[in-house]
């Protein structure tokens, strides 16, 4: 097998607060290999966000990364100089955030973005070279080159989406982090951007990082999932078994509580319970106060992400 | 607990131990609330010592602030006279110690009156709308757009010198600076869900005027009040600057500038050093209290 | 462009009632007010037919409704009367000293975003750390410091012991203005008569005066901008911006200031008036002869029609400028829907 293309080993983030610290990722790791789609999904707050943000050392202060690595092509990220984390950025790894609406300068015409993105990476290049490159990339998106001349406010929703993806392409990274990349979107431009995904993914010979808490969107394009409950992982595996086959009681859960039109539901099903207490958190296994299938030793002990039957789970069931 | 049963504990600490009990208190708040915190209590600290001075002005000062006879003229500050003495030979400490009663009376009392007239006026053009809203808003807004100062120069030159005159012309100048205030406050609370609900179970107008909304406006009105009695002091002081202010023989920061302008270029600085900074650390001291209050009663307020 | 066109014109009829409300204020300050400026003017033992003579000319025995139209008719032609002191227009002295003041407030706006925007900037990106708090203390003490006194010590020691800057006028007596003034504004009419030698000194004289509003009026645009900035730090194209390798240093003060800086230039126009305000004690301070001289000059002597003409033009500029921020603001921020 290829060496792993992102290697997360034992990552821990902090935020101190007035009350305390939040621990707001806790001893995670996960392997990414070149070309997948991993899909990492979590309610709200379980600190899948803060994840994708450390992987670019873009944590807001005053939270930090207290402990663990994260190996980008075997060299810590985490180590790098402010200089090489520039050229880290968008160069190898790139980002595209939730809301397309705000992501985007809305005093910079869409060719400024682009050129300015393109000087800072590699200021060799001409200006007529970086505008025929930004074209193109447009055009593979579907938007029309005219565009660039537009104030992002001048742009639907869906456009503005595409052109973040652009400007996260632009410098061919090999990994694409899109943090909850269809929250804003309506359904149509969703089903849209689930189709470029896939196109861009072949294209660019891309290896994609999905953060969302929209199952469908992962059960659609993930090769595969990581659940995230608390700040831990719950269950790591292929995305046919995590929605055929979830092992963890939390990932049964939420996946039963996406509607199915084709059950006759009477009622919608949620899971009981709310989100854990970042500050003070249970002693034993995150997910235990809300676990229909708890015992006692899960409110002592955290329990080991282990093996099962080549999958990956932290609960005592296995 | 009743009332007197407090008392008599609170009187059965030695002072020492009552000091110490405050300054536990003040640490337990700084934890709280942070820097801001200290900005608030150092601003205090001045505003009483100021006060203190303008309250009890006999018990610091070692001259009359009239009294010519208090040494050598234009002496530089040396033993007997701190702050030296001015050019009729009047000693320059006790004239800041009178010279805060003035500046603190007029701005306090213009304060006062600035807010008593605008706070209503924003209460009811905010709470009635329509057209005596929009006329109001179009006046109120037109002259908080004029230079505040030229304002005030206007109304003092027609007034004439004299202490209720110069606080009259100050407190002009502030009334829409409460009148926008409030009338946004009150805007903005009028739609709140509490006040709806008490609109809808039949709470006459008044009510809810009196009890939802003005007890929710009061809170800024608090930081402002302390800001506008900071902007009132520099008013105060640059109107009586320009000579428009006082009749001479009131003891007056301001005046004692302009007076020590004149010997400038003979570098007397003592002259005008003093009274400058006494005009800015009192104002100093009402700004950071209510910048202190601002950030722990409503942080979001002057971050706008 | 035609779009912007549209939004100007509009932006003027909405000035007019602005200016229209201004001016009644002015009258009414002038004239309903106790006292009687002829009587004050001419003293309070004048016979009383010279006092009533006084009244007919200026037509102040009018009711004052009538005296009202016949103000506001005056003004839209243009006319602000009579002195009362001189035989002169009172357009005549305003005419005279307007550059001066406008060149004032254009320097000293010049010192205030120098000494603001950028310190305001710098301190919302080192957001509660050490220099952050040493800006905001700036901010605060140099808001509370009176801008006479300001000026009052930059003149005692620049001025007096350094000997560095002329503390009084716009140039040196020495240098004949009349072999270089065409539009008053004297820095312009040095260098347009080319006259490098004067325009140095104009500027030297210019120097203090105007160092020391901008500096008084620094304060609040660090806190505007400041407060602007962190909103604007935590936006997600700032993230977005991050996250594709720009530098800080680009994302601080080119991605970010910028933004922040349209919330700032809308408040300019109220913070104009604190300018002119500040101005009038300026030209005080240093002799300067402005407007702001001009109007206090005619208050000792109480010239009633030249303190309602200067109140006026003071009015006018402060309306005009707010119209020109507003203008700005259209052309700066793309998104602003004429």
């Amino acid at each position: 097998m290829n060496k792993p293309i992102l290697e997360i080993k034992n990552l821990c983030i902090d935020y101190p607060i007035s009350i305390g610290t939040v621990h707001a990722v806790e001893d995670v790791s996960i392997i990414l290999n070149k070309g997948e789609v991993l899909g990492l999904v979590g309610e709200s707050g379980c600190g899948k966000s803060t994840l994708g943000l450390s992987l670019l050392k873009l944590i807001r202060p005053p939270g930090k990364v207290s402990g663990g690595e994260i190996l980008y092509r075997g060299k810590d990220v985490l180590k790098m100089s402010g200089s090489e984390m520039l050229k880290f950025r968008g160069q190898n790894i790139a980002m595209v955030f939730q809301n397309p609406l705000t992501s985007l300068n809305p005093l910079f015409k869409v060719k400024d973005q682009f050129l300015e993105t393109i000087h800072y990476h590699k200021p060799e290049i001409k200006q007529e070279e970086a505008v025929r490159m930004s074209e193109n990339i447009l055009e593979s998106l579907g938007i029309d080159k005219e565009r660039m001349h537009d104030y992002p406010h001048q742009l639907s929703g869906g456009m503005r989406q595409r052109i973040m993806i652009g400007l996260g392409l632009i410098m061919q990274p090999d990994i694409l982090v899109a943090d909850e990349p269809t929250t804003s979107l309506d359904v149509i431009v969703e089903a849209g951007f689930i189709d470029l995904l896939n196109r861009l993914r072949e294209r660019f010979n891309l290896t994609i990082i999905l953060i969302t808490h929209n199952l469908g969107l992962v059960a659609e394009i993930a090769d595969r999932v990581v659940v995230m409950y608390g700040g831990r992982i719950m269950e790591v595996g292929s995305a046919d078994n995590i929605f055929s086959r979830p092992l963890h009681p939390y990932t049964f859960g939420l996946i039963n509580c996406i509607p199915n039109i084709e059950l006759e539901q009477k009622e919608l099903i949620t899971m009981p319970g709310n989100p854990p207490d970042l500050v003070n958190p249970p002693p034993g296994c995150r997910f235990a106060p809300r676990c229909p299938k708890v015992m006692d030793i899960c409110k002592e002990e955290v329990p080991e992400v282990k093996e099962y039957n080549g999958r990956k789970v932290a609960c005592r069931l296995y | 607990m009743t009332q007197k049963s407090r008392n008599i504990e609170a009187s059965g600490y030695s002072s020492s131990e009552r000091m110490g009990r405050i300054f536990g208190w003040l640490i337990k708040a700084n934890k709280k609330y942070g820097a801001e915190w200290w900005i608030l209590v150092f601003g205090a600290v001045i505003i009483l010592f100021i006060s203190y001075t303008a309250i009890f002005p006999g018990t610091l000062a070692p001259y009359s602030p009239l009294d010519q006879n208090t040494g050598p003229q234009l002496m530089a500050p040396g033993p007997g006279h701190p702050f030296g003495t001015d050019n009729l030979s009047r000693d320059i400490l006790s004239r800041m110690i009178y010279g805060s009663r003035t500046i603190l009376g007029v701005a306090f009392t213009a304060a006062i009156l600035s807010s008593i007239i605008g706070i209503p006026l924003g209460l009811i053009s905010g709470f009635l709308g329509g057209i005596f809203d929009r006329i109001f808003s179009l006046i109120m807004d037109s002259v908080y757009s004029f230079p505040g100062l030229i304002l005030a120069i206007a109304f003092a030159a027609m007034l004439g010198p004299g202490v209720v005159n110069i606080t009259l012309a100050v407190s002009v100048v502030y009334i829409p600076t409460y009148f926008r205030l409030v009338r946004g406050q009150t805007l903005t609370i009028k739609e709140e869900l509490y006040v709806e609900a008490a609109r809808a179970i039949g709470a006459r107008r008044s009510v809810i005027l009196g009890k939802y909304i003005f007890p929710n406006v009061i809170a800024t009105v608090v930081v402002i009040f302390s800001l506008n009695i900071a902007d009132a002091i520099m008013t105060e002081a640059a109107l009586s600057y320009i000579g428009l202010g006082l009749p001479a023989g009131i003891p007056d920061w301001g005046m004692d500038l302009a007076m020590g302008k004149k010997y400038l270029p003979s570098g007397i600085w003592w002259m005008i050093t003093f009274p400058g900074l006494m005009i800015m650390t009192l104002a100093l001291g009402f700004t950071m209290l209510g910048e202190g209050l601002s950030e722990i009663l409503n942080p979001r307020l002057l971050e706008r | 462009m035609k779009n912007l066109l549209r939004y100007i014109i509009t932006r003027i009829l909405l000035t007019i009632p602005m200016i229209f409300i201004l001016l009644t204020l002015v009258f009414v300050i002038l004239r309903i007010m106790p006292g009687d400026p002829v009587s004050a003017m001419l003293g309070a033992h004048a016979p009383e037919e010279v006092i009533e003579q006084k009244k007919e000319e200026l037509g102040l025995n009018k009711p004052i409704i009538i005296q009202y139209i016949n103000y506001m008719n005056k003004l839209l032609h243009f006319d602000l009367g009579e002195s009362m002191i001189f035989k002169q227009k009172v357009i005549v002295p305003i005419r005279e000293k307007l550059p001066a003041t406008i060149e004032l407030t254009f320097f000293g706006m010049f010192f205030t975003l120098l000494f603001g925007i950028f310190p305001g900037a710098y301190a919302a990106s080192r957001r509660r750390k050490g220099r952050d708090f040493a800006i905001r203390i700036y901010a605060n003490v140099v808001y509370c410091i009176p801008v006479y006194w300001m000026g009052l010590m930059l003149q005692l020691i620049l001025g007096i012991w350094l000997g560095w800057f002329p503390i009084a006028g716009r140039v040196n007596a020495r240098i004949l203005v009349s072999t270089f003034e065409r539009t008053g504004f004297y820095t312009l009419d040095t260098l347009l008569a080319g006259n490098l030698y004067a325009f140095g000194d104009v500027m030297l004289h210019l120097f203090l005066p105007s160092l020391t509003l901008g500096i008084v009026l620094s304060g609040i645009f660090v806190r505007l901008t400041r407060a602007n900035m962190l909103d604007v730090l935590k936006s997600e194209y700032i993230l977005s911006a991050r996250a594709r390798g720009i530098p800080e240093r680009k994302i601080v003060y080119k991605h970010a200031l910028k933004n922040a800086f349209i919330p700032v230039l809308t408040m300019l126009g109220l913070q104009f008036a604190l300018l002119l305000a500040g101005a009038i004690l300026t030209e005080m301070t240093f002799s300067w002869p402005g407007i702001g001289r001009l109007l206090m000059e005619r208050i000792y002597l109480r010239d009633y029609p030249t303190i309602q003409g200067v109140i006026v033009v003071f009015a006018l500029f402060v309306s005009i400028v707010s119209l020109i921020v507003d203008i700005l603001y259209a052309m700066v921020d793309p998104r602003v829907k004429y």
